[in-house]
């Protein structure tokens, strides 16, 4: 692990924002308070944060339907999220959006996506965006075990190695494309790596829920496409704790699966016996963090409550800029 | 006043506009044409003349010449214009919306109302449309009434030269999506462009081309000079047509229709498409609501019949609408009492 003190606490503190975040939004969802569908992100902290955590503002992102994680890595607005998915006009998308379309794209954010598949496109327009500007900023796609079948994904990443555009295929590798498994459904010998290398990238793997896994990797993988050496992809290897969506009954988990992935595969634990181990973070700055982050989501939560409910003149705003 | 062809109306003002902003980009299949090939980069200059020397101006980084990939050319121009720039994406063929019509549909279309009015998308994706090459039914359609049904595009179909490029200036400044139609019959027709580098024609204004008192003909496209040229028959039997070219069907000029069928009690819709959920019958809709106290008659539609386009020349010929049978749909709206 190569970041200092103050790194590992900000980066502990992200992923717990996200854990704490989705945790609450399973119960919740369950009383029936939110509206719509949610996709929820707990288990893939690593990843979102292990990435984001190298980039600024001016670096783009396109996220997918489960995309609360990205968002909160990124930087977007715990609360306006939270009031977002209220469905509440002081949401971050004034609650035209909700869960699966969290944007902001002052903060990089170009939106999570309801469409598998439909991210990578965008991200590759992104990165041509940044090519021009020459600056050296880079666009990444999150894409899970399922867009990687998704047409899509595939002339996006021709098109990003046609053009050398500084773009990053990421894949979270959950196991499951909704409701079926990686196994059945991913044709390359349980393998999404190779395929963006047949695409003529350079591509990385790595444990995602190894938090310095992530980390280090996206080190080397950054410093290669900053560079301008073209794309790169990035396969790892990670775990949903949560089902497709929320009321999703998890029929198709094997017994004892969730436990054994919560007790040997869970990245923030692993985090949190990684640092204290080898004495680089004490216990009690970890508790102290946990109990900030979870006050900070039930003020959100409560300001989420609070806040104003759209109109229905609202319905009629913002779908053209002049028309 | 310069003349010159719509396709050169096109291609010089794309040129204009990219001199004059450094945010603008253009992307699409063959744009530059010859890449990895013995001819080189500007061997083709873009399948329809629409682009030549761009490339040797603008280089790689803004003249983007891309695979056959039509969604990831839709997808990066909806990247490109999220992320600060002013895409203009080319479909060498309308018809290939159905392969990026997602990016259409769920992404450019609805970015801005889905983040809540935060952004903006700037980008074009112009659709090379119609029929009257005998192309037959996969290089011939003109899908203008779906787009026009997308909330959050808009949706232009110039019909002159200067209408070309009054529109393109006006979509390039536009920070809202714009769906930029030509018609390839149309590319070659001549006219007159003025030469006034901040020409625009703003979008929702319908053109009147030709006035009379006793019937409305409305139209787009290729289907404008169809009306005309009905309506110049007619003139000769003292029948008088106000031939109104829409120009933009999102916004839709909806005052200069309802203005006119106040006026003449008839109307006539062409439409090159079927006939089925079409722009016809959304217009013919518009005015059955909003003045149906001023018709005198049935409303008129020619339109395509409700068949894919056909290949063989007569086919295409019996399948388009065509002066004929405009002048026949006005003397029907005429004779009903």
């Amino acid at each position: 692990m190569q970041l200092n003190r103050t790194d590992l606490l900000e980066a502990y503190r992200r992923m717990k924002i996200i854990r704490d975040f989705e945790d609450f939004l399973h119960d919740e969802i369950a009383k029936g308070e939110i509206a719509g569908f949610t996709h929820l992100y707990a288990g893939q902290e690593a990843v979102a944060v292990g990435v984001c955590e190298h980039l600024s503002d001016d670096d783009k992102i396109v996220s997918t339907h489960r995309g609360h994680g990205h968002c909160l890595a990124k930087g977007c607005d715990v609360e306006g999220m939270m009031k977002e998915i209220w469905g509440s006009r002081e949401g971050l998308c004034k609650g035209k959006g909700g869960s699966m379309h969290i944007a902001d794209v002052d903060k990089g954010m170009l939106g999570a996506n309801g469409i598998v598949g439909a991210g990578a496109p965008i991200a590759v327009g992104a990165a041509l965006a940044a090519k021009l500007d020459g600056k050296g900023n880079v666009a990444i796609a999150f894409s899970g075990d399922g867009a990687c079948n998704q047409g899509t994904t595939f002339e996006a990443m021709n098109m990003a190695v046609v053009t050398k555009a500084p773009a990053i295929f990421v894949f979270e590798n959950n196991h499951y494309s909704e409701h079926t498994g990686f196994e059945y459904a991913v044709g390359t010998d349980k393998d999404i790596a190779s395929r963006a290398e047949a695409f003529g990238m350079k591509v990385w793997r790595a444990d995602g829920t190894d938090f310095s896994s992530v980390h280090d990797t996206m080190r080397e993988v950054l410093e290669y496409v900053r560079a301008g050496n073209g794309p790169a992809a990035v396969e790892f290897d990670t775990e949903r704790f949560y089902g497709h969506f929320e009321g999703d009954p998890q029929r198709y988990r094997g017994k004892g699966e969730l436990d054994r992935i919560r007790a040997e595969r869970d990245c923030i634990k692993k985090f949190r016996e990684t640092v204290t181990e080898a004495k680089l973070l004490e216990g009690s700055d970890l508790d102290k963090i946990d109990a900030e982050v979870a006050s900070q989501i039930e003020q959100a939560v409560a300001a989420a409550r609070a806040a104003d409910r759209p109109t229905a003149e609202d319905v009629l705003a913002d779908v053209y800029i002049d028309y | 006043m310069t003349k010159m062809m719509y396709r050169d109306a096109v291609r010089n003002t794309i040129f204009q506009e990219m001199q004059r902003d450094p945010n603008v980009v253009v992307l699409g299949e063959d744009v530059v044409g010859g890449m990895g090939t013995a001819g080189g980069p500007e061997a083709i200059g873009g399948i329809w003349s629409t682009s030549g020397g761009f490339y040797e101006a603008f280089g790689p980084d803004r003249v983007i010449d891309t695979p056959i990939s039509e969604s990831a050319i839709v997808g990066a121009a909806g990247g490109l214009a999220l992320s600060g720039k002013r895409p203009i994406a080319e479909l060498m063929f309308a018809d290939f919306i159905g392969v990026s019509l997602d990016q259409i549909w769920n992404q450019i279309a609805k970015f801005r109302y889905m983040f809540g009015g935060k952004t903006k998308c700037p980008a074009i994706i112009r659709l090379i449309y119609g029929a009257g090459y005998n192309a037959a039914a996969q290089h011939s359609q003109s899908p203008h009434a779906i787009l026009t049904g997308m909330p959050g595009l808009k949706v232009v179909m110039p019909s002159t030269p200067a209408d070309v490029a009054g529109m393109m200036r006006q979509a390039i400044r536009d920070d809202d999506p714009v769906i930029f139609m030509e018609h390839k019959a149309l590319y070659g027709v001549q006219g007159e462009v003025p030469d006034d580098p901040d020409f625009v024609v703003p979008f929702g204004h319908a053109r009147l081309t030709r006035a009379g008192q006793d019937v409305t003909i409305l139209a787009t496209g290729m289907m404008v000079g169809m009306a005309e040229a009905a309506a110049d028959t007619l003139a000769e039997d003292g029948i008088g047509a106000d031939v109104i070219d829409l120009r933009s069907t999102s916004p839709l000029d909806e005052e200069a229709i309802l203005d006119s069928v106040e006026v003449t009690g008839r109307l006539v819709i062409v439409d090159e498409a079927p006939p089925r959920c079409s722009l016809a019958t959304d217009l013919a809709a518009l005015v059955a609501n909003k003045a149906f106290a001023s018709l005198r008659a049935p409303i008129e539609m020619v339109t395509a019949p409700h068949t894919p386009i056909p290949f063989a020349r007569e086919l295409e010929s019996a399948y388009l609408p065509n002066p004929d049978k405009i002048e026949a749909a006005v003397r029907k709206a005429l004779a009903y009492n």
